[in-house]
């Protein structure tokens, strides 16, 4: 099975102008350099707190974003984000603010058409057949193609935005929070439209959460992210269940859960560290109960622990 | 139309239009009009004063009629303006979207530039134009807007930064357009608004320019006339026959005042803020107006909330945001309210203190009491010292409810010193002592960080310990962890927990989430569409949920450890509470839904779990 998508050693670092006349630039390294690879029909689900890279990422895969370093390669071939047409046919993004991603002056329509007419310069006959079918496959009707998406609830508006991203025909679609912004009873109406998309449309999904519970449900595999590195990948029913980075225990054990006794799970400080002025060694080591003097020193490389895991961590829990 | 309407609801600007209207017919049919020749001199008739027969406003220095003069005047003065504030808008607009949308170095250059040209006084640099091109209308014209363009550039760039940052931005180049396709399309269509108001603002203001540099004798030049030549040539007449500077002042003083009123009246009427009412300034209460429906003291709990109801006026619509909710808390106890979006439970939060914002909020029915006191019937002085003293909130975002002027010491003393006559040090060690008690390490250093110089769990640690500066009886935190990552959430649910047991404290929790209800609360009541649909103590709720909304929505949480699964999920979407349907408002989207759900009142049923429906998942005690 060829990698549907393959990340090698990608790193962002934001530069900091010092100004005009600024002399030394300062960089705040969003992400860290990571390495993964996405199978064809996998969904990978990429969790982390704020300020973990989550949304640099992403930005970074559908080329809205230059990486500072590393290769992106879809379908065996590197990214070539020269000609958007070629590359907006591969890969689409799925914002996470359903409402803010359509253009309050157009028509569902137009927005519609704006992939048909300019990934595969459809004639109008050709889009209108193409659009019929992709509202069918989300469950819209058709008469909302001539209304404003002021006009839309937000599960309505997000489902717009499933079909604009199927509407370029992409190999991968990354799904940047996406039910995030929805009341609970409509989340899971759009997650179980999207799972059935994938195996309608042999997609490839990215799925971007903060909710670890979300995140587990429509998952294959999971990366944990941690200050933009990379700090565990694993099975979907391993990673919380049986964690082996202390940071992905923590968050295991943050989600509220129905009948776990309240307790504040085990962790020393909760401050991120200064991105502009990171420490030496593992990133987590201030939180961490298990740090020595070691993880305050190196910073630990991703090894494999266990069936289909990796994890990054010096002292990682057994079990 | 719409717009129109809101226009004329402004009569000033009202005004403006009609003395603009007026202005601008004469002028479209001056040529149709039976006046004199502007142009032809008559040194005989030198100095009519007006009504003077033959010459309605009189004659000037050289005996031309002035009422022709000034309607031929106003023609030009007018064009040039319009003409004017067209050329700038457009090339001013281009340069603020173009370096608005590429940012980064191109904005960097072009706005360098345009603060060099906004640098030179814009007489000056109106002077150099016309002294560059030499004197002539036309190059007036081009003077006055070269000298506009930054004012445009400015506004629109600033409007473009904020568009071009928005997600609809990245969505389109997704799609596959280019830039210019993007500015076309996608943005223009964003700001035109912003550039028509600001054209329409400044119209007025290039008329005087222009009216500026003919007075000069660099405009306009003889014998055509426009408004600025007209004063030019007037201004040595000035004490012996006024009234061919006084003539076309007004008329410069019509106009440009006619132009701002109806310019301001098109900027508020455009500008969203103000259509939705949240430009008005709200009363410091809520207005309440209940009749005389006032339930009697049934003496549950320390705060108690009887068959409360709150609506928005807005409009035609009336949106019954809470209805009859009824609800008590004891001391020491965790009542939990849990809804979607929309469901009320943040206005029934809000309506305790008469913090809903009227209008359009309104308390139409019921009661809120504190140790059996109504607080709707309390007068405003009254219910302000009980704000925050014994009933205190703790809102969902800490950074916008924290000012980010204030250091955050500071913004506790103040916090304890409405209530309180302390003196400063003391102050200073009670704001020190809360930092502590919410477990903010190193708490004599923190008071003195401003909002941002913390993390957001900080924050919310803050505004805890702002909600209990004044040692309340009862706290109401709305959304309190929705806003934070999950690990500082479980801190500050740990945190909650402990207060309330120390403290003896009384807890209303709004949230979506049944985990957190679970982990904190004793008892939970659940809202949908404005009402309580069920009520009961957590675990019967959790474990037994009777109201079948109860029972689908918790099916719809996933739960961490289910690895992965289809998950539950509700048809329809939940109702506007503009447009509620008769009966169960959740009977749309129920798979047990039967004829007689559909009307009537659906009573809410039980003594210790209580239930809002006919035909419930679980008989309820």
């Amino acid at each position: 099975m060829t990698a549907a998508l393959k990340v090698d050693n990608l790193a962002k670092t934001f530069s900091i102008s010092g100004g005009l006349f600024g002399g030394q630039k300062a960089g705040v390294r969003a992400i860290r350099p990571m390495s993964f690879e996405v199978q064809t029909g996998e969904t990978l689900g990429i969790v982390g707190e704020s300020g973990c890279g989550k949304s640099t990422l992403a930005r970074m895969l559908v080329g809205l974003l230059e990486p500072t370093e590393g290769t992106i390669e879809i379908e065996g071939k590197a990214l070539d984000n020269a000609d958007p047409a070629a590359f907006g046919r591969l890969i689409q993004y799925m914002f996470q603010d359903p409402v803010s991603s359509l253009n309050p002056r157009k028509t569902i329509k137009q927005i519609m058409e704006a992939p048909l007419k300019r990934l595969y310069g459809m004639n109008r006959a050709e889009r209108d057949a193409r659009i019929d079918e992709i509202f069918d496959s989300v469950n819209l009707r058709p008469e909302f193609l001539e209304r404003y998406p002021h006009e839309f609830s937000g599960g309505q508006a997000q489902r717009i935005g499933v079909a604009r991203a199927l509407a370029a025909a992409p190999r991968i679609i990354i799904l940047d929070e996406p039910v995030s912004a929805l009341d609970v009873s409509v989340q899971a109406q759009v997650l179980n439209l999207l799972r059935r998309l994938k195996d309608e449309f042999n997609l490839t999904y990215l799925f971007i959460s903060h909710d670890l519970a979300v995140v587990e449900a429509v998952s294959d595999r999971i990366v944990v992210l941690y200050f933009g590195a990379v700090v565990e990948i694993g099975r979907a029913e391993e990673v919380f269940s049986n964690p082996k980075h202390p940071y992905t225990k923590l968050l295991a054990d943050s989600a509220p859960v129905v009948g776990r006794p309240l307790k504040a799970p085990e962790q020393k400080d909760s401050e991120l560290p200064d991105p502009l002025n990171p420490p030496p060694g593992c990133a987590f080591a201030t939180r961490c109960p298990r740090a020595t003097d070691i993880c305050r020193e190196k910073d630990p490389a991703l090894e494999p622990m266990g069936k289909d895991q990796f994890a990054a961590c010096f002292h990682p829990l057994e079990g | 139309m719409n717009f129109v309407r809101l226009i004329f609801r402004n009569r000033l600007a009202a005004l403006g239009a009609v003395v603009l209207g007026l202005i601008l017919l004469f002028v479209i049919i001056t040529p149709l009009l039976p006046l004199q020749d502007p142009d032809v001199t008559n040194t005989a008739d030198r100095f009519l004063p007006p009504f003077s027969e033959g010459h309605l406003l009189g004659t000037d220095h050289l005996g031309r009629d002035l009422l022709a003069r000034l309607l031929y005047g106003t023609r030009v003065s007018l064009a040039v303006g319009i003409f004017a504030a067209l050329i700038a808008g457009t090339i001013g607009s281009a340069i603020g979207i173009v370096a608005g949308y590429f940012g980064g170095r191109t904005d960097n250059v072009i706005m360098r530039g345009v603060d060099m040209l906004m640098a030179f006084p814009y007489i000056l640099l109106a002077l150099a134009i016309v002294a560059a091109l030499g004197p002539g209308l036309f190059n007036a014209l081009i003077a006055v807007a070269a000298v506009n363009i930054p004012f445009f550039a400015r506004n629109i760039r600033g409007v473009t930064v904020s568009l071009a940052g928005r997600e609809f931005i990245d969505a389109a180049r997704l799609a596959g357009m280019g830039h210019t396709r993007i500015i076309l399309t996608e943005l223009l269509p964003n700001v035109l608004s912003t550039i028509v108001i600001a054209m329409s603002t400044t119209v007025g203001w290039m008329i005087l320019e222009t009216a500026g540099l003919s007075f000069l004798g660099l405009g306009s030049q003889p014998p055509q006339a426009d408004l600025g030549s007209m004063l030019g040539e007037a201004r040595s007449q000035l004490i012996t026959d006024p009234h061919t500077s006084i003539i076309p002042g007004i008329m410069i003083f019509l106009i440009v005042m006619s132009i701002n009123l109806l310019g301001d009246g098109v900027r508020d009427a455009l500008d969203p803020r103000l259509r939705s009412g949240a430009l008005t300034r709200p009363r410091a209460q809520t207005l309440v107006d209940r009749g005389d429906d006032v339930p009697a003291d049934d003496q549950k709990g320390i705060l108690n909330l009887q068959r409360l109801s709150t609506q928005f006026h807005v409009g035609p619509r009336i949106y019954k945001a809470v209805n009859e909710v009824s609800l008590f808390v004891k001391p020491g106890e965790c009542v939990g309210v849990i809804g979607e979006s929309g469901s009320g439970k943040s206005v029934t939060a809000l309506s305790v203190m008469g913090l809903v914002p009227s209008p359009p909020g309104v308390v139409t029915g019921g009661a809120v009491r504190y140790e059996g006191e109504d607080l709707l019937d309390m007068p405003f002085e009254k219910l302000r010292q009980h704000r925050g003293d014994r009933v205190a909130y703790i809102f969902q975002d800490p950074l916008s409810t924290l000012h980010p002027l204030y250091k955050v010491g500071d913004q506790l003393k103040e916090a304890i010193s409405v209530h309180h006559k302390v003196s400063d040090k003391e102050l200073t060690n009670r704001a020190i002592d809360l930092l502590k008690s919410v477990r903010i390490p190193n708490a004599e250093n923190r008071v003195r960080n401003y909002p941002h110089e913390m993390s957001g769990g900080m924050r919310q640690r803050v505004g805890i310990a702002m909600a209990l500066a004044n040692d309340p009886e009862v706290i109401i935190a709305d959304e309190p962890t929705t806003a934070l990552d999950v690990t500082v959430q479980a801190q500050i649910l740990a945190l909650l927990d402990d207060l309330r047991r120390e403290r003896g404290l009384a807890i209303v929790f709004i949230t979506h989430d049944f985990g957190v209800v679970a982990q904190l609360c004793d008892r939970v009541g659940v809202m949908y569409g404005g009402k309580i649909v069920e009520e009961g103590s957590t675990t019967d709720i959790l474990d037994h949920p009777a109201h079948p909304y109860t029972k689908r929505l918790m099916a719809c949480v996933p739960e961490l450890g289910g690895g992965k699964r289809e998950l539950a999920a509700i048809p329809g979407l939940p109702p506007i509470v503009s447009d509620l349907p008769p009966g169960c408002a959740f009977a749309p989207r129920c798979d047990k839904a039967t004829e007689a759900c559909k009307q009537g009142e659906i009573t809410l049923d039980g003594s210790a779990h209580k239930v809002r429906c006919i035909h419930p998942e679980e008989e309820v005690a």
